[in-house]
């Protein structure tokens, strides 16, 4: 019962960045780096939260996929067309969430750091499997975008690896002047990969603020934009190791909830027990991973 | 190529509007406030507030703040301006705003939470025509004459009694704690909880817990709703949280799990939605809005006091809350409540206010 708890707790927390982490897979395959992951985050927790309150919560859930795509294309103009750096349009993209959410809330709200509360999605039980005492917490009452979360997984490893758009976006992103010579529409194919970053990274958002917690809270993202960075470089830009990422990140997380302060361990190391793990797995078991050979320059016609 | 450049220069533009318009939606109000009230001609007192981090709508700590404003603004509202400000995200500009109203001919300036003490202390001393008064820190050293007034609870007392109450109410023996940033205020909380738990069933198991080290645990209600899941499913029944706006995913844990939460500083119950209200047992009430209000109040009347003031059962500045929702729900263990409040009152529990108070308080209660 406890390590069904635990499986659960960690899949909760392991969710929001495993989207926006398939999100950041598609954008660094597409050679566009996008720090702005968290900003996009904040719109989507904000304007699920908004669209949840005034029309129910899937059409929270467009919205904040609509907001994050907003976010995204302004990225993908300054970066795609206008080549600006893209760690800086990144961080112009993760200030200007911050302050936009909070104005917003001033105005529509009236409170600058919290919307009022609203409903998620139906839970759901998962038929066959919740007889089975083991599983029982893992697919009892579970959240519809868990699920389809989940399911993105080896629909985003498919779209990449097998379609001709995936081809396409990967080609772009390793060698953009070999892909234009063959004809393929370049920032077509970028704009595609920052886009379905945002799109995804707002799901991310309005899962924290709709499914999680019922309320949209400012900061309640909490940095896990950029953990979901990590989890994509250490899943080596790759969906299912993406996946992985996530669920290592979530379970230390999930573990951390759980060791109880004991008198011999300080607290505060207690609460580092994430960002340890991390580090160790990073340094230990991850022994080489290479990214996109065209990831993070822009691409202008007639340079070489 | 030129298509392009003016697309960029109106990008540019547009950001540079947004950012401008976040700058000053609160300069918006002001004006329109000196102006509405230019005509009445009189010289108004100038009161302005610096929430802490989760800000207004936390449901809770600010919120509670922000109730006394209000109600000063309204009762004494020929002869008070009040203006009100909200830290940026991380609440590295606390400092910076208390200035800014220091220097915008403010006469009493308000810095609700102990994160403030710092900087209180810092800009009154620069500002020493201007009157502060602070929430929850202490500042050494303060006497009648100073220009900064501490508003310190015991949170320690209310806290027992919703520990008390816990304790009656819980039907598997265990309850839990959720806390927000670790620190002395917050253990408080904590101890005065656990104590007051002990006090009516000495073999209670509580769990105790914090979401993290940081003013950012006050507006993780992620975090917080995970901790006290793990709680309830370790089988505590009664959680307690004290996490500003953190504290919303613990109620909303409560009601997903069907089981209790406790609310705190503001009545929680009056706040939560329709489905929330059954598992709200009952809130610890810290009367901030009492505070706020009269130090405002002191001020209006000319008798503005530097040093510190407390406020604590016997002052009603810390209680239980009772309200429609949960009147029911706690009939039979208010006598016992009320039973022990006129004992803390009266001195005759000594409710303890840190970890070694505590041992002592269990050691001395229970050979």
């Amino acid at each position: 019962m406890f390590f069904g708890e635990l499986l659960a707790s960690s899949l909760r927390m392991a969710v929001p960045i495993l989207l926006t982490a398939l999100g950041a897979v598609f954008t660094e395959r597409a050679g566009v780096v996008n720090i702005g992951l968290e900003g996009m985050m904040i719109v989507g927790s904000f304007w699920g939260a908004l669209g949840a309150y005034y029309y129910g919560p899937y059409f929270g859930l467009l919205l904040a996929m609509a907001a994050g795509m907003f976010m995204a294309l302004i990225h993908a103009i300054n970066t795609v067309t206008f080549r600006v750096d893209q760690v800086v349009s990144g961080v112009a993209i993760n200030i200007l969430a911050y302050g936009s959410t909070r104005f917003l809330s001033l105005a529509i709200f009236n409170m600058a750091t919290t919307s009022p509360h609203v409903s998620g999605l139906p839970k759901i039980n998962i038929p066959v499997l919740s007889g089975i005492e083991f599983l029982k917490p893992l697919v009892t009452d579970v959240s519809p975008v868990i699920i389809l979360a989940l399911v993105l997984v080896p629909i985003s490893s498919f779209v990449i690896n097998r379609t001709v758009f995936g081809l396409r976006l990967r080609s772009v992103g390793e060698n953009p002047l070999a892909a234009d010579t063959l004809g393929i529409n370049v920032f077509k194919m970028k704009y595609a990969g920052v886009l379905l970053s945002g799109i995804l990274s707002g799901l991310s958002g309005a899962y924290l603020a709709l499914e999680h917690t019922g309320m949209y809270v400012e900061g309640m993202t909490q940095g896990e934009g950029f953990i979901a960075l990590a989890a994509m470089i250490f899943g080596n830009w790759e969906p299912k190791g993406a996946l992985w990422a996530s669920l290592l990140f979530g379970f230390s997380e999930a573990l951390s909830f759980r060791v109880v302060e004991g008198g011999v361990v300080p607290y505060q190391f207690i609460k580092m027990i994430p960002y340890v793990l991390t580090l160790l797995v990073l340094t230990g078991v991850v022994k080489k991973s290479t990214g996109p050979a065209a990831s993070g320059v822009p691409y202008e016609r007639g340079l070489k | 190529m030129n298509g392009r450049k003016i697309l960029a220069i109106a990008l540019v533009l547009v950001l540079m509007a947004a950012v401008l318009a976040g700058c000053s939606g609160n300069k918006g109000q002001q004006q329109q406030n000196q102006q509405g009230q230019q005509p009445s001609g009189e010289e108004k007192l100038k009161v302005g507030l610096v929430f802490d981090v989760g800000g207004r709508g936390d449901l809770s700590f600010n919120d509670s703040a922000y109730a006394g404003l209000e109600r000063a603004a309204k009762d004494f509202a020929d002869k008070i301006e009040v203006e009100y400000r909200e830290p940026s995200a991380g609440g590295q500009d606390r400092e910076q705003l208390l200035r800014l109203l220091a220097e915008n001919g403010f006469d009493l300036i308000f810095g609700v939470g102990f994160l403030f003490t710092e900087h209180i202390q810092k800009v009154s001393q620069e500002f020493p025509d201007v009157k502060f008064a602070l929430i929850d820190g202490a500042i050494d050293g303060l006497d009648e004459n100073s220009n900064v007034a501490c508003l310190l609870f015991k949170e320690h007392e209310g806290s027992f009694l919703v520990g008390a109450a816990a304790a009656m109410k819980s039907k598997t023996g265990k309850i839990g704690f959720v806390g927000g940033m670790k620190s002395p205020l917050i253990e408080r909380f904590e101890v005065g909880y656990m104590a007051g738990a002990k006090y009516v069933n000495p073999n209670i198991e509580i769990y105790s817990d914090y979401i993290g080290t940081t003013g950012d645990a006050f507006k993780d209600p992620v975090k917080g709703k995970e901790l006290a899941l793990n709680q309830f499913k370790k089988g505590a029944d009664v959680v307690y949280h004290a996490s500003g706006a953190s504290g919303v995913g613990v109620i909303e844990a409560a009601a997903a799990e069907k089981k209790f939460a406790i609310g705190v500083d503001s009545d929680q119950s009056l706040s939560a939605t329709e489905e929330q209200r059954p598992y709200i047992l009952t809130s610890m009430l810290k009367r901030v809005d009492v505070a706020v209000y009269e130090t405002i109040k002191s001020m209006v009347e000319g008798n503005f006091k530097g040093g510190y003031k407390v406020f604590g059962l016997a002052e009603d500045g810390v209680g239980y809350a009772e309200n429609d929702y949960n009147k029911e729900l706690i009939a039979d263990i208010k006598p016992k409540l009320e039973e022990i409040k006129e004992k803390i009152v009266k001195g005759e529990i000594k409710v303890p206010v840190d970890k070694t108070e505590y041992n002592e308080f269990l050691k001395s209660n229970f050979k």
